[in-house]
């Protein structure tokens, strides 16, 4: 497991961005539930942590593509391939996160 | 009772419409008409991977997209727009009636008189610009706007050597205004590309552009990248309210009852700008139809605050531009963040209110301002 960053560091509707090798990851904070997908938009190359977050969405800053926090898949065009997600773990006043395979 | 809803255009804003009326559930019949033969594509890349001879995935149908049960209708000409019962008349006579109608005709490259000059729009001048790219040495490109700019940049890619001419002193002054048209402007001479300003072109030949002032460029190939016109015409007699586009409010409803109408064809109300707007933005292609689609449907959209803030994107010789807001003539710019010579973020302010932004290579901090505007947006509606 990897330490994202405190609980206190990461309020309602704020994403955090993790240098994690070439694949960095992004954690969102939403109503009191974490989410971890891949940062990487998966139709061009933008930081999916910089971009909105509507409930369980988060918006691609560059072309709008959408994907669900909870399952990775693109709910809006134009991307059309998923992202990974990442299994979240709140210890001890840290966020923590499991990298999937 | 809506039973059948008919979209005109089946680029980004028709596709968007359809993909709405479903996830609104309208559980009726939807007839896409679509001039082009071509399935749905995305048209950004043609000016930049697609042009430079990559095989980037342009489709913009998904998976899912096989669900919403469209009645798909390619290359076929919608001529006449009978308001008496919405019908929809084609070039070939036949008569579409519904009880809604979105249109959603976009927009067509305005033209240069003279032989042999390219322009980019469609799948199909991509492809001819491209073949003429695979054999050329040279190309002068009309028009320093950001079709123009972004296909100097491939052309460049490419090797070519690269000539652009704009009409106005300085790059883009519309809607970046003058200081960062400037400054943006400059990538062109950054990467070796000669950019040539404030002359008209005066005569087009064969391989040969000759200026305003008497010079003379020759070229292998020649792009007018000088804007677009929206395809309006076919609606003349319909009743409707032309004015550039089809006139609508901020909920896209036009003077004709169960008519709609989004994308590049339409002037809307825009609620940030608080004038009427017609845009040519992908993003208000893709969320534009979403509005719309509630209105026929008899709702209110949520998003319409978000949405109201104007936004594109431009991506050129390795840099990414990002705009969002709406300038005006008067507006107070300052580079909040960055430098002009590098990564930038500028902001533009009215009564010190800020009305826009703009960043070369700077998403997160642009990502921040788009948000604030989205908010001062909502304080207005609200």
């Amino acid at each position: 497991m990897i330490l994202v960053c405190a609980v206190a560091d990461l309020p309602d509707g704020e994403a955090h961005r993790l240098e994690h090798g070439d694949a960095p990851i992004a954690v969102f904070h939403v109503d009191g539930e974490y989410f971890a997908i891949d940062d990487t938009c998966t139709h061009q190359d933008a930081s999916l942590a910089e971009g909105w977050l509507e409930g369980c969405t988060v918006e691609c800053p560059l072309h709008a593509s959408c994907f669900d926090l909870r399952t990775g898949k693109p709910t809006g065009p134009p991307a059309k391939v998923p992202v990974r997600t990442h299994e979240v773990v709140v210890r001890d006043g840290n966020i923590y996160v499991e990298v999937s395979a | 009772m809506m039973r059948t809803i008919t979209v005109v255009g089946a680029s980004l804003a028709g596709l968007s419409a359809a993909r709405a009326l479903r996830a609104q559930e309208f559980a009726g019949r939807i007839i896409v008409l679509g001039e082009e033969t071509h399935e749905p594509y995305d048209r950004p890349p043609l000016s930049k991977e697609f042009l430079a001879g990559e095989s980037p995935d342009i489709s913009l149908l998904t998976t899912d997209d096989k669900l919403l049960d469209v009645d798909w209708r390619l290359g076929v000409s919608a001529v006449q727009l009978d308001p008496s019962d919405r019908s929809v008349v084609l070039s070939t006579g036949e008569r579409v009636q519904s009880d809604g109608v979105v249109l959603a005709t976009g927009a067509r490259a305005r033209t240069l008189p003279g032989r042999n000059v390219h322009t980019l729009r469609t799948l199909d001048d991509a492809i001819a610009l491209r073949s003429a790219f695979a054999s050329a040495g040279s190309v002068v490109v009309i028009g320093a706007g950001f079709i123009g700019a972004e296909v100097a940049s491939t052309a460049r890619k490419l090797g070519l050597d690269v000539t652009v001419v704009e009409a106005l002193p300085v790059p883009m002054a519309g809607p970046l205004g003058a200081e960062m048209g400037r400054i943006c402007g400059s990538l062109h001479a950054a990467n070796g590309v000669r950019l040539i300003t404030g002359v008209p072109v005066a005569e087009i030949a064969d391989h040969l552009v000759r200026l305003a002032d008497g010079i003379e460029l020759r070229a292998d190939v020649v792009v007018a990248g000088v804007g677009a016109t929206p395809n309006v015409s076919w609606l003349a007699g319909s009743g409707l309210i032309i004015d550039g586009g089809v006139v609508t409010d901020a909920k896209c409803s036009t003077n004709i009852p169960q008519v709609v109408a989004v994308g590049d064809c339409a002037s809307s109300f825009n609620d940030h700008a608080q004038t009427v707007l017609r845009q040519e933005h992908w993003t208000n292609a893709l969320q534009q139809p979403r509005i719309a689609a509630a209105t026929l449907m008899g709702r209110t959209s949520v998003h319409a605050a978000r949405f109201a803030v104007p936004y594109f994107w431009s991506d050129q010789y390795g840099s990414r531009l990002q705009f969002a807001g709406h300038r005006q003539e008067g507006d107070q710019v300052e580079i909040v963040s960055g430098a002009a010579d590098g990564p930038f973020t500028a902001v533009y302010r009215r009564e010190s209110r800020p009305v826009a932004v703009l960043s070369r290579d700077e998403a997160r901090v642009f990502g921040r301002w788009r948000r604030e505007l989205t908010t001062v947006t909502e304080g207005v509606l609200s």
